[in-house]
């Protein structure tokens, strides 16, 4: 049997989805936010809910994923996603509104949205992207950088007593009321993508049956701001990243 | 039927006139003189009549992006603050302009700088007229002088907001937002379906059917070509606002000699003082801008030929004065009256300023 | 005993050369190229083409979504 009878259409078991257009993205070679977003576009196709999802794409890396996704954006300011998704939900409950933000956005700026926006408890789904680390701007501190890691603002690696301790923001989430489902995966290898879609799956199903916030954390890497290889990325976070935010559900009310 | 007179606050005449004009949402965070805004709706609970959103944000910054999530999906809605919170809801208001959405914003001005007063000030004219955030914007400023005109421009804030995709702002002051006066409110108007949302607002952001391209509602733009483009287009836009959508009241101006030009509060106690001024011989007029932005240049510039003096006479250190002598291009002498601090002039004040200043 | 017998297409163009398609190849299929895209990146291949068990590892760990996976079985 030769490659080209093995290539055919009937034989056809994976590709990316139809969602995720030809614009080529902009992210780093390796770069963890371009399987998350492979990872919306498959559930959102599978769940075949495009015409009803509204996506905020945050300030961060993923700013330009409005470019990559055919689906209906808003671009948030720095930080605000989470209160503009329980606007636009309150306004349109029948929508399945999701904001997709990074650790800055999230657990910086954005804190006050998010606890806010996670407490009241509308059927928002929050995709956070935790690389532990400022892409966009240049690879600087973040508030979930770990101790001892080096960064652009903390060069000679995180002190906690000049900047204070990592930010285990999902685990406050996960405390409160109107979370229904907090769970952190990775998208670092094959078994953890499945997983990883399974979960934003599940967060994206609470959406539409109005259960309460769901909250998806990627543990993700940064290879270009951890000056590694994708390869050697992925086991640096193995290794450092995973042990301050192990994986799994922290909470799950729907069971 | 009958009109509805009722008598009420400004501050609850907003939130009326907001159910009746088919208002969706309204987003707000507290403060003095405006409370009574969210109060108002959080007590008539419109959600079960009307079904517009009321929510009471962490803040007045989660609110202004509350008012722009919203907006992005074609929704008629609003926010309300007080001057130190339309500072915080600048960067939402710069947002709004960027991604040319509808909104309305009301600011019930109080005393600054800083935490200031909770007493009624005019001082936020250049924040709102000059652009209070980043970037080359303006808001359509509408500066009601009465519980009447509180719950009119609600209407036609929206109106115009929609019209020209952009928002639009009430600048209102603490004399406004809470003194009672008898009010007419609008009749009831239904909010809009969905479907008349996607036919007026095709560019909103609702969920992307097959038969059309992704919307995406955002003011960010790379290409400098193409940003520029973009500035280009929004600047075209303004001029095409300034050139439609002036609106003034001119009070005894016909054989005027002196001209007062004051806005809001002010423009009431200017009115007394015409009538007493005018008993005393003194022929002065007043010319009230209702549009602080697009602001009334033109007639301002007319009357230059007309009147030997000029006073701007505003509850600010000089703001709108600035304006004004753009207007007259030093033409005639034009002099500003204020008073700071949350004190407010009486109609004696703004004679006895007028003598010193222009006369 | 029936046989499975994979084989994948990378869009060369989209390929940024991460690697990370061939860390998760179970059966190391893939390779770089020495040849580069428009862009100047090695881009992944099938260097070992009859050991493509048609898992798709390497297309769902694919940051750029440019793997296309095809697989048969064959008696």
């Amino acid at each position: 049997m030769t490659i080209e009878d093995i290539i055919k259409p009937e034989n056809l078991v994976y590709k990316k989805p139809d969602l995720m257009n030809d614009r080529p993205m902009h992210y780093c070679p390796g770069c963890s936010h371009g399987v998350v977003h492979k990872l919306i576009g498959e559930v959102l196709e599978e769940m075949d809910v495009v015409e009803d999802t509204i996506g905020i794409t945050p300030v961060g890396c993923a700013v330009f994923a409005y470019n990559y996704l055919d689906i209906d954006w808003e671009e948030a300011a720095h930080g605000r996603a989470p209160a503009m998704a329980v606007a636009i939900k309150r306004l349109r409950p029948n929508k399945l509104v999701f904001t997709y933000q990074g650790d800055g956005d999230l657990a910086a700026i954005g804190t006050a949205e998010t606890i806010h926006a996670c407490n009241r408890g509308d059927s928002i789904t929050i995709i956070f992207v935790n690389n532990g680390i400022y892409g966009m701007t240049g690879g600087q501190m973040a508030p979930t950088t770990l101790e001892g890691m080096k960064t652009a603002t903390c060069p000679y690696g995180r002190n906690v007593k000049l900047n204070g301790y990592p930010l285990k923001i999902t685990n406050l989430l996960k405390e409160l009321d109107g979370t229904c489902y907090v769970t952190r995966q990775s998208v670092h290898t094959a078994a953890a993508v499945r997983k990883a879609k399974k979960a934003i799956r599940k967060a994206f199903e609470n959406n539409l049956n109005q259960k309460g916030v769901s909250v998806v954390e990627i543990v993700s890497t940064c290879n270009s701001g951890w000056k590694m290889t994708p390869d050697q990325s992925n086991k640096w976070m193995e290794e450092n990243m995973f042990p301050a935010y192990p994986l799994g559900d922290l909470k799950d009310t729907t069971i | 039927m009958s009109e509805e007179i009722k008598l009420m606050k400004g501050n609850e005449a907003i939130a009326h006139a907001a159910i009746r004009c088919g208002c969706d949402g309204y987003f707000g965070y507290p403060i003095t003189p405006q409370s009574e805004v969210l109060e108002t709706l959080m007590e008539v609970e419109p959600w079960k009549t009307t079904g517009m959103n009321v929510l009471q944000a962490e803040s007045e910054v989660a609110a202004i992006n509350m008012v722009y999530g919203g907006a992005g999906t074609g929704k008629k809605v609003m926010t309300s603050s007080s001057s130190p919170g339309v500072s915080l809801k600048q960067e939402g208001v710069s947002y709004l302009a960027g991604a040319e959405l509808p909104a309305l914003i009301v600011n019930v001005m109080r005393g600054g700088p800083g935490l200031g007063t909770i007493q009624p000030s005019q001082a936020d004219y250049f924040q709102t007229v000059k652009g209070g955030g980043h970037g080359d914007y303006k808001l359509i400023a509408l500066a009601p002088a009465s519980v009447q005109e509180m719950a009119d421009f609600v209407g036609l804030a929206f109106d115009l907001a929609f019209k020209y995709r952009n928002p639009a702002i009430i600048l209102a002051d603490g004399v406004i937002g809470q003194m009672m006066e008898k009010v007419v409110l609008p009749p009831f108007k239904a909010r809009r379906t969905d479907e008349e949302i996607v036919k007026e607002c095709p560019w909103a952001a609702v969920g992307k059917p097959k038969n059309r391209e992704r919307n995406v509602i955002t003011s960010l733009e790379l290409d400098p070509a193409v940003m520029e483009e973009r500035n280009i287009h929004l600047q075209e836009k303004y001029k095409t606002i300034e050139a439609n959508e002036v609106r003034y009241e001119e009070i005894q101006c016909e054989d005027a000699e002196y001209l007062l030009v004051a806005f809001g509060s002010s423009a009431r106690i200017c009115q007394k003082a015409v009538e007493v001024a005018r008993a005393q011989g003194i022929k002065v007029g007043l010319l009230r801008p209702i549009t602080l932005w697009p602001f009334p240049s033109k007639i301002i510039a007319k009357y230059a030929d007309q009147v030997k003096a000029m006073l701007s006479v505003e509850l600010n250190a000089g703001q709108m004065v600035e304006d004004v002598r753009l207007a007259v291009n030093g033409k005639v002498k034009v002099e500003h009256f204020g008073r700071l601090g949350g004190i407010v002039y009486t109609p004696d004040e703004i004679i006895e300023a007028m003598k010193t200043k222009i006369m | 005993m029936a046989k499975i017998k994979g084989a994948i297409v990378v869009n060369e163009e989209r390929c940024k050369g991460c690697q990370l398609c061939v860390v998760a190849c179970p059966s190391k299929v893939i390779a770089m190229s020495k040849h580069v895209n428009s862009k100047g990146y090695n881009y992944a291949y099938m260097e070992n083409k009859d050991a493509c068990i048609g898992c798709a590892s390497c297309g769902i760990v694919c940051p750029d979504g440019c793997i296309s996976v095809y697989k048969v079985k064959v008696d």
